[in-house]
């Protein structure tokens, strides 16, 4: 890496950090969305009513064989052919979130298993059913253990995001690629590249270290 | 979609298999040649063997193998795209497996390795007669598993140019404005080739129980 190739990443850097800023928008906005949307699928994989929790079962396992990269071109490409356009950056965003639902619902199952079930039967017996079951007794253990899990989510969504290069969102790689292509600067541009990831990766495992002390701290 | 258009998913098939056979016979060996350099501690090696693995975990596929296909030229080292594929493939299974070689080594009992140096056994009889057997076994669940994800990222090689399954699909779909069907082929080939590694990995799990550390 040459001292010229570090300067010309420099002159460019407002291109770098909106790249940035893009992969930070795009991946935090997926992160609460798939959130949200893999609490719900949760609830349907620990539902009794019978066939609900096999056939989402189903959808998670085929979600499981599929690379991202290409569910990601099938958004892209296959939703107009049933005439539904939208644009690189909303496309981006659905399929990182439907994606990444199906992982931490996944996941918060396999932490649900993994807890004591004696609070669930407890809550019945006191009369919480339904939605408040959920949310006030089922979840809240659920989610604490498995802090470090979604942790992981997120830095696989923020890795995941680079693949959106390929549909044109203009995010960090995107804006790496640029730099390089223009002024044939390769490696100061992917070196650039790759220290920005690392750093958003360090701050959420910072993150999900602070979450984790506190939650000990409060158990 | 003709039968033409069949043969090239499937030769995209193959080239799918290929590079991710290959990282795995580089990158599992060296994430254990890591490994056991943390384990063991060597001095000034450690922390650099630390830090280079977690810069390539937290390095998206699509980066690393763009950087490895333009940077290596600019030093004086023309690397062909498969090479590239197969390299950028190896160096995130290496980081990966890395760790969970390292897991199965800190959960390994020390005093099996004392005995057998009180009978006299050579460092190197240690290791392969004592240390690997166990600590393969206790790592495979997870090696399968990194095996499966290393499937999932290999279309990042696309971007520079290695037509293997999802980009055979993604051409076949430009070419004829109906990319459903070339879409659903690649999913079917991807279930079978991580679909293959899955239930390998649930019949290993099935097996009855030996105990690994008794």
């Amino acid at each position: 890496m040459s001292f010229h190739g570090i300067a010309v990443v420099w002159e460019q850097r407002e291109l770098m950090l909106n790249g940035l800023v893009t992969t930070l928008l795009i991946a935090a906005v997926s992160a609460v969305l798939a959130a949200l949307l893999g609490v719900a699928i949760f609830t349907m994989l620990i539902s009794r009513v019978r066939g609900v929790p096999q056939a989402f079962s189903a959808v998670i396992d085929l979600m499981r064989c599929l690379p991202f990269m290409l569910f990601c071109y099938m958004i892209y490409y296959a939703l107009p052919v049933f005439g539904i356009t939208i644009e690189n950056i909303a496309a981006g965003v659905l399929a990182l979130t439907l994606y990444n639902a199906c992982y931490i619902a996944e996941l918060l199952r396999g932490a649900f298993q993994a807890l004591p079930r004696e609070n669930v039967e407890a809550a019945h017996a006191f009369g919480f059913h339904g939605w408040r079951l959920v949310v006030r007794i089922i979840l809240p253990p659920v989610v604490l253990a498995s802090v470090p899990m979604l942790g992981n989510q997120v830095v696989q969504i923020i890795k995941d995001s680079a693949f959106l290069v390929i549909i044109a969102v203009q995010e960090l790689t995107y804006a790496a690629n640029e730099i390089q292509a223009t002024y044939y600067v390769p490696f100061a541009s992917f070196v650039c590249a790759v220290l920005l990831y690392w750093s958003l990766c360090l701050v959420v495992e910072s993150g999900v270290r602070a979450v984790v002390r506190v939650a000990e701290l409060r158990r | 979609m003709g039968v033409g258009d069949l043969l090239s998913l499937i030769e995209g098939a193959g080239v799918t298999i290929a590079i991710s056979l290959l990282a795995i016979a580089i990158g599992t060996p060296l994430g254990l040649g890591l490994a056991l350099i943390r384990w063991a501690g060597v001095r000034g090696l450690d922390p650099l063997v630390a830090a280079a693995v977690s810069i390539l975990r937290a390095t998206p596929s699509v980066t690393l193998v763009l950087l490895v296909y333009y940077a290596l030229p600019t030093v004086g080292w023309d690397i062909p795209r498969f090479g590239a594929a197969v390299a950028t493939l190896s160096l995130g299974s290496m980081a990966y497996n890395c760790e969970i070689w390292r897991g199965a080594l800190l959960a390994f009992p020390k005093d099996q390795l004392d005995a057998a140096l009180a009978f006299g056994m050579s460092r190197r009889l240690r290791f392969s007669l004592i240390l690997l057997p166990q600590i393969a076994r206790a790592a495979l669940p997870a090696l399968v598993n990194e095996m499966t994800l290393l499937i999932k990222v290999s279309p990042a090689v696309a971007v520079i140019g290695v037509v293997e399954t999802t980009r055979a699909a993604v051409r076949i779909g430009a070419r004829t404005y109906s990319p459903i069907l070339p879409f659903l082929v690649a999913l079917v080939i991807y279930m079978i080739v991580i679909g293959g590694f899955v239930m390998a990995q649930r019949a290993l799990e099935r097996r009855p129980q030996v105990a690994v550390y008794a």
